[in-house]
C-alpha cells in the first residue's frame, strides 16, 4: 500500500538548535496514526513542517507515492492536507456554516452562496454521523469544547482533504466528550482517509490507532503497528527512545 | 430552531412563536442587540414629548434628522473599525479636514459641486489609507495612531481655513442636501417601492430556501416585519410631508429631508457588504479571532486598512453633510463633540468595543438616541454643559451595558 503522506530523512534547525534529525514518517490511506512523544520531542514542529507553516532543511517530502515540494500552507491545503490545530481557531462570533467555509466562501457573483454553504455542511457533519448540534447557524460561542472539535475536525473534511493531522483534538474535553471525538477521528479513517492523531494520552492512542510513531528528542525512535506493541513498550519508547529490540539504538549521534 | 440536521429530508420551518422564544433566549443570554437604543429612543421620546409639546411637532422631527445626519453617517463608518476592535479618534476631525477641502475647491477655486465631493471623499480615502497602513504595518495600537492624528487634523482644518476664518459655501447642490426636501408624492413613491422591494427579497429568499430543504422564515413573521417597516416608515413619512413652513405661500416646508435618502442608500450598500459578501464575513472573523483569521487564509492587515478606510471615508461624507447644514466651514468643524457623540452612537446602538459584533443599523439607532437628548434637552433649555454632561452617562450607560451583556453572554455560552 502506498502511504498518502510519507516523509523520509528531514533535517530542520532553527538557527543552531537542530530539532528534526532524520524524520520519517508515513501515514496510510484508511489508519489512524498516532505520532508520541513527550514534550519537546519534535512533534508539533514535525506537524508544522508538513502543513507547509515551516520549510524543511533536507529530506523528501511524497504525496500518493509522488515527490512534492510545500512552500506554504496553501501547497499543502491544495494537496488535501488539513490541519486541525490545538486552539481549533474557530471564531466565536460567527456560526457553524460560517466557521466551516472561512475564507474559501462560495460566492454567486460577489454575493455569498449561503443555501449551497449550508447545504454542504449540513451533508459534511451528516456524513460523520454528528448528531449532537442543535443548529448549524448556532453560533461557535455556544458549543461545548467536544462541539468545536468536532466543527473543526468537520472543517477539515470539508476540502475533500486526503490527510488530515489532528493535533491533540481531546486535550481539554471530558470523558464523554473524548469518546465522541475520538469515536470521530476513527470515522474518518474509516472513509479512507489518512489521519495523523498527535496525543499525550495513552488510553486515546490504542483506542483508535493503527500505526504509532514515537518521537524522540528530534528522533524517529520506531513506528510499528499498534497491535505489535504494549502500553509499557511504547512509554518506553517515549521517555527513553528504546524499548528492548525497538527504537534508537545506543550512543546514536547527529 | 429545534430542528436537528436531517438535509435529506425537508425541514419543517419553525414557527413565529418558535422564532419569538429564540429571540427572548438569546436577549436573556446577554445578546442584546439594538434593543437598549430602542427601548431608550422610546423612553426619552415619551419624556420629552410630555414635558415640550414642541417635540413632537414636524417641524421639530425634521430637524431633528438634519442634526443628527453627520454623526450618524460617521458613527456608520466607525461600527467597521470598532467591528476589528479597533478605534477611530480622528473621525471627527478628518471629516472636519474633508469638509474643508470641499469648501476651498466650491467657494476658493469655484469647481464645480461633483469635483468638490470626490476631492472630500478622495480625501478620506487617503486618511483611512495612511491610518490604516500605520496600525496594520507598524502595529501602533490604533487609539494611539488616531489620537495623534485627531491633534494633527485639528491642525489642518485650523490652517485650510486659514486661522480661523470661516469659508461660507453657497453652491445649490451641496446646500440642498441638508436643507431641501424630497418632494411629498414622491416621498410616499419611494416609501412604497422601498417597502414593496423588502417584502419581495424576504419572500422570495423564503420561498428559494424552503425549495431546498433549509429552514426558512414564516411567512407570518416576514408579514409582521414588511408591516412594521410599513408602518414606521408610513408616520414618519405623514409628519415630515406635513407644512411646516410659517408661511407656505411664501415658501412650501413640506417632505422628507433629502438627508435620509442619502443615509438610507447609504445603509443598504454598507449593510449589504456587512452581511452578504465574503469582505463583510472576513471583517466579522477578524474582529471575533484575528489568528483564526489569519489561518483561514485572510490578509488580516488589508482588511484592518480597508476599514480604516471605509471609516475615514464615511467621514467625509459625514463632513459634506455637516458643511451643508452649517452652510459653512469653519475651524470647529468636525470639532468639539462630533467624534465622541459618533463613538457614542455606535456603542449605543450595540456595536461592541470588543470587536466581532455591530451592525451599520446599530449606529442609525444610536445616532437617532443621541439626536434626540441634544434636541430635547435644547428644548428644555439646558445648557450645553448639561447636555454634554447626560450624553457622556448615556455613552458610559451604553458601554456597560455593552460589557455586563458579554459578561453573560460568556457565562451563557452565548455571544
Amino acid at each position: 500500500m502506498t502511504p498518502a503522506l510519507e516523509l523520509r530523512g528531514i533535517d530542520k534547525s532553527f538557527g543552531p538548535v537542530q530539532v528534526l534529525h532524520d524524520v520519517s514518517l508515513s501515514a496510510y490511506p484508511g489508519e489512524v496514526t498516532a505520532l508520541v512523544g513527550d514534550n519537546g520531542a519534535g512533534k508539533s514542529t514535525l506537524v508544522k513542517c508538513v502543513g507547509g507553516i515551516h520549510s524543511i532543511d533536507s529530506g523528501e517530502y511524497f504525496f500518493d507515492g509522488k515527490a512534492v515540494q510545500i512552500g506554504s500552507p496553501r501547497d499543502a491545503a491544495d494537496l488535501g492536507i488539513e490541519i486541525v490545530y490545538q486552539d481549533l481557531a474557530l471564531c466565536d462570533n460567527l456560526d457553524i456554516v460560517q466557521n466551516m467555509f472561512l475564507g474559501r466562501e462560495h460566492k454567486r457573483g460577489i454575493v455569498l452562496d449561503e443555501d449551497t454553504m449550508e447545504e454542504m455542511a449540513a451533508r459534511t457533519l451528516e456524513s460523520l454521523s454528528v448528531r449532537t448540534v442543535k443548529s448549524i447557524r448556532q453560533l461557535v460561542a455556544s458549543l461545548s469544547g467536544g462541539q468545536r472539535q468536532t466543527v473543526a475536525i468537520a472543517k477539515a473534511v470539508l476540502w475533500n482533504s486526503k490527510v488530515v493531522i489532528l493535533d491533540e483534538p481531546t486535550a481539554a474535553l471530558g470523558v464523554a466528550q473524548t469518546a465522541q471525538v475520538l469515536e470521530l477521528v476513527r470515522r474518518l479513517a474509516d472513509q479512507g482517509l489518512a489521519v495523523v492523531l498527535i496525543s499525550h494520552n495513552m488510553n486515546d492512542v490504542f483506542a483508535v490507532s493503527d500505526r504509532i510513531a514515537t518521537l524522540y528528542l528530534g528522533r524517529m525512535a520506531a513506528q510499528v503497528k499498534t497491535s505489535d506493541v504494549t502500553h509499557a513498550q511504547v512509554v518506553e519508547l517515549i521517555t527513553s527512545g528504546r524499548s528492548g529490540d525497538l527504537g534508537l539504538t545506543n550512543g546514536v549521534t547527529v | 430552531m429545534t430542528a436537528t440536521i436531517t438535509p435529506k429530508t425537508v425541514q419543517e420551518s419553525p414557527s413565529i412563536t418558535a422564532n419569538a422564544r429564540g429571540y427572548v433566549e438569546r436577549v436573556r443570554g446577554g445578546d442584546m442587540g439594538a434593543l437598549p437604543a430602542v427601548f431608550g429612543l422610546v423612553v426619552l421620546c415619551t419624556v420629552f414629548a410630555i414635558l415640550r409639546p414642541a417635540f413632537l411637532t414636524s417641524g421639530n422631527f425634521a430637524n431633528l434628522l438634519t442634526q443628527g445626519a453627520a454623526v450618524t453617517v460617521i458613527a456608520m463608518g466607525l461600527v467597521f473599525v470598532l467591528l476589528l476592535g479597533e478605534i477611530d479618534l480622528s473621525a471627527g476631525f478628518a471629516s472636519g479636514v474633508c469638509a474643508a477641502i470641499l469648501a476651498i475647491m466650491l467657494s476658493g477655486q469655484g469647481l464645480p459641486w461633483y469635483v468638490a465631493v470626490g476631492a472630500a471623499i478622495l480625501a478620506g480615502v487617503v486618511i483611512g489609507t495612511t491610518i490604516g497602513s500605520i496600525v496594520a504595518k507598524l502595529g501602533i495600537p490604533s487609539f494611539v495612531v488616531t489620537l495623534a492624528a485627531f491633534l494633527a487634523f485639528q491642525g489642518l482644518v485650523l490652517l485650510l481655513v486659514k486661522g480661523g476664518t470661516i469659508i461660507a459655501i453657497r453652491d445649490e447642490t451641496i446646500l440642498s442636501i441638508s436643507n431641501k426636501n424630497l418632494p411629498p408624492t414622491l416621498g410616499w413613491i419611494l416609501l412604497a417601492v422601498g417597502v414593496a422591494a423588502y417584502a419581495g427579497l424576504q419572500l422570495t429568499r423564503a420561498r428559494k430556501r424552503a425549495s431546498r430543504g433549509l429552514t426558512s422564515d414564516p411567512i407570518s413573521l416576514i408579514a409582521v416585519r414588511v408591516g412594521a417597516l410599513a408602518l414606521f416608515g408610513g408616520i414618519a413619512m405623514y409628519f415630515l410631508n406635513i407644512e411646516r413652513s410659517r408661511n407656505a405661500a411664501v415658501v412650501s416646508l413640506a417632505g422628507v429631508p433629502l438627508v435620509v435618502p442619502v443615509i438610507v442608500v447609504l445603509l443598504l450598500i454598507l449593510t449589504f457588504l456587512l452581511r452578504r459578501t465574503a469582505y463583510g464575513r472576513h471583517l466579522y472573523a477578524v474582529g471575533g479571532n484575528a489568528e483564526a483569521a489569519r489561518r483561514a487564509g485572510i490578509n488580516v492587515d488589508r482588511m484592518k486598512i480597508s476599514a480604516f478606510v471605509i471609516c475615514s471615508s464615511m467621514a467625509a461624507i459625514g463632513g459634506i453633510i455637516a458643511a451643508s447644514r452649517a452652510s459653512s466651514v469653519d475651524p470647529n468643524t468636525g470639532g468639539s463633540n462630533v467624534l465622541l457623540y459618533a463613538v457614542g452612537a455606535a456603542v449605543i446602538g450595540g456595536t461592541s468595543l470588543f470587536g466581532g459584533k455591530g451592525r451599520v443599523l446599530d449606529a442609525i439607532l444610536g445616532g437617532a438616541v443621541v439626536a434626540v437628548i441634544e434636541n430635547g434637552m435644547g428644548l428644555m433649555g439646558y445648557s450645553s454643559g448639561v447636555k454634554y454632561m447626560v450624553t457622556g452617562s448615556v455613552l458610559l450607560l451604553a458601554a456597560m451595558v455593552d460589557a455586563l451583556s458579554r459578561k453573560r453572554a460568556a457565562a451563557t455560552g452565548l455571544r
